[in-house]
């Protein structure tokens, strides 16, 4: 199997196997192709490019390591993975995009769903046919979440949700919203809320200067009546949200290191042939040391990476895992789509280099779905045995 | 309608070739290998012929190395049934008349109703391998199609000759070779890669004869001399366009 030519210092792909070799070549293809060429515009105007989600269902990318039953390609986390290492090559908004539809929509809805709300939806979010989008954060209550005053009143056969979320990403685009909220008894429960229902509105947020090829938005839940048989039925708590989290978060750890990839490659053609003093300034040891530094930090999140693939497979990952590894992979990530910045100079400020609009994205990163300091400190009440969040 | 696709498995064009110690073969350490994009469009439309007919069958036939394995997978993942893989070492697959020859018996068992294949490997630029399975079957050959259409029992292909587009038509089954702008061919979903593991691939041995021919020598091309600056700002434009027309007769 041709491996794609890319970054791979310690020869990480060496143990990827054929399918896990071909998916990534397909993403990758797929991405380069079709995606590159309309992310500068979709930057600029603020919008995603909606004319690529039928093509991105049609290739199997929501979803993806979800069983066949649901129209979903059953591959394992791995390749799952590098399907989120090449989107983010491309932009961290596209990966969010599929994250979303993939980890925090269509996996609770297959962890923690009826059998006739799968029936319903997941085949139609596996094709793309249908939008999703996760709502959890509200505007007084982000890593803090269990503090949620959105509310959810029996009411007969129905729900009546009050409250309002904030950050939402592809909520004005979305069919489905997953919201969660809490009942009379104080225990956070999720609703799904289809668009349509009174009292369901989606403002999206503008004036974003990161993240701009993807949408966010508002949900404003006014006496929105939610049927009964909307509720997610096997699932209560707050752990049903964060274990949706835990999964994006595995796919943005993927990500991080295809966005940092994209930003190192760019570095290093740069370099080469930008001439200054009479010679590359790849030449020169200022660059050298920051192009060195820069396949090191990539090497090194690769196989932390690919451990957590290897470790989620067997079902053996674990959530501060999964928070180590994205501390590592984003600030990593950002940190060279800054340093790729320098070396590209005032070339690096405009939309024909990527390294800048990597490193706005990835400033959004740092923060969503666990800042890096929760992150932090979930791993360091995992040593220590000690909570240090409040 | 069954349709039978001959591919071959060669070094992606990204790759950086190198020549090996003996001068007269490639040094295979590093390099990475695809599916022949010629034959790729050649799966491509077979598939395409197949979804449009409703029923029927792509048999992807190949000779060379197990390796090639890899690039069989890619057309199985692409949508292909089933797959034959005839054998052989890389080095014994340089001469075109006995790939051709084993291919042929191979393919005559398969009693295809059209036999697709790329124009070309981009490999050995040999641009054998179809004309003679068309002979050695003793079948109507149409190559280098851009536009393929199939009815009532006839091929019909669009190709490009000099200043213009030739048609021809020839009666099932032949053997069509496709050009470049043939079709777009798809990706491999994420599904088809994972059905591609359970598609069988069918390995015996090529009985491959000797070639009629041995590569005495293998060159690189000579290095590009250094560019030249023929001057500055918008006074340099004509002498630029001089050299270009008179010296260099580019234009």
């Amino acid at each position: 199997m041709a491996q794609l030519q890319t970054t791979d210092f310690m020869d990480w792909s060496g143990s990827f196997d054929d399918q896990e070799i071909m998916i990534q070549n397909t993403a990758h293809d797929w991405v380069q192709e079709r995606f590159m060429p309309t992310i500068r515009s979709h930057y600029q105007a603020g919008t995603f490019p909606m004319e690529l989600v039928p093509e991105m269902g049609e290739l199997g990318f929501f979803g993806a390591n979800l069983p066949e039953t649901y129209g979903c390609a059953d591959i394992n986390n791995v390749a799952y993975g590098l399907i989120m290492h090449e989107l983010e090559r491309g932009d961290s908004g596209l990966r969010s995009f599929a994250s979303v539809q993939g980890a925090l929509v269509m996996w609770p809805i297959w962890q923690y769903g009826s059998d006739e709300q799968k029936q319903k939806w997941l085949p139609k979010l596996a094709s793309g046919e249908l939008i999703g989008c996760f709502g959890l954060t509200e505007p007084g209550h982000g890593s803090d979440p269990g503090g949620m005053v959105t509310r959810a009143r029996k009411d007969g056969d129905n729900y009546v949700l009050n409250g309002a979320k904030m950050w939402i990403t592809n909520s004005p685009l979305a069919h489905l919203a997953l919201v969660w909220a809490k009942d009379e008894q104080d225990v956070v429960r999720g609703f799904l809320v289809e668009r349509g229902t009174p009292g369901f509105e989606t403002p999206e947020i503008r004036g974003k200067l990161s993240l701009r090829a993807s949408v966010t938005g508002e949900i404003v839940l006014q006496d929105c009546r939610v049927p009964a048989k909307n509720v997610l039925p096997n699932i209560q708590g707050l752990r049903g949200p964060l274990s949706c989290l835990t999964q994006a978060r595995y796919g943005i750890n993927w990500g991080a290191v295809g966005a940092a990839t994209d930003c190192y490659e760019e570095a290093l053609d740069y370099a080469k042939s930008r001439i200054q003093f009479d010679q590359p300034i790849a030449g020169f040891q200022l660059t050298q040391q920051k192009l060195a530094e820069m396949v090191n930090e990539i090497t090194k999140a690769q196989f932390l990476t690919l451990q957590l693939g290897r470790l989620k497979d067997r079902g053996e990952m674990h959530h501060w895992q999964v928070s180590l590894t994205k501390m590592n992979n984003v600030r990593m990530a950002l940190e060279i789509a800054r340093s790729t910045r320098t070396i590209l100079g005032a070339s690096g400020i405009v939309d024909e280099y990527a390294s800048m609009r990597h490193a706005n994205n990835l400033e959004s990163v740092l923060t969503y779905e666990g800042t890096h300091e929760i992150h932090t400190l979930v791993v360091g009440n995992q040593i220590t045995g000690i909570e240090a969040f409040r | 309608m069954k349709i039978v696709v001959c591919v071959k498995h060669v070094p992606d064009t990204e790759t950086k070739v190198a020549i090996g110690d003996d001068g007269k073969s490639l040094n295979p350490a590093g390099v990475k290998y695809i599916l022949n994009p010629y034959d790729e469009f050649a799966v491509e439309e077979a598939l395409k012929l197949n979804e449009a007919d409703g029923d029927g069958e792509v048999i992807v036939v190949s000779v060379g190395p197990e390796a090639a394995q890899s690039s069989i997978r890619t057309a199985l993942a692409m949508g292909a049934d089933r797959a034959v893989l005839l054998t052989a070492e890389e080095s014994a697959l340089m001469d075109g008349v006995s790939i051709a020859q084993v291919l042929a018996e191979e393919v005559k068992t398969l009693e295809a109703d059209v036999i697709l294949t790329g124009k070309m490997a981009i490999d050995d630029y040999g641009y054998q391998v179809g004309s003679m399975l068309g002979e050695l079957l003793n079948l109507p050959v149409l190559s280098t199609a851009r536009e393929l259409t199939i009815s009532d029992g006839k091929a019909t292909i669009v190709r490009d000759i000099e200043g213009g587009k030739e048609t021809m038509e020839a009666p099932l089954p032949c053997v069509i070779t496709a050009e470049k702008g043939l079709n777009e061919p798809r990706y491999p979903s994420l599904k088809g890669i994972m059905q591609a593991k359970k598609k069988p691939i069918e390995m015996k041995e090529a009985a491959l004869t000797d070639g009629g021919f041995e590569i005495l020598e293998m060159t690189y091309p000579p290095e590009k001399p250094a560019g030249r600056i023929v001057g500055e700002g918008p006074e340099a434009a004509a002498e630029l366009v001089r050299l270009l027309r008179d010296e260099a007769k580019v234009i």
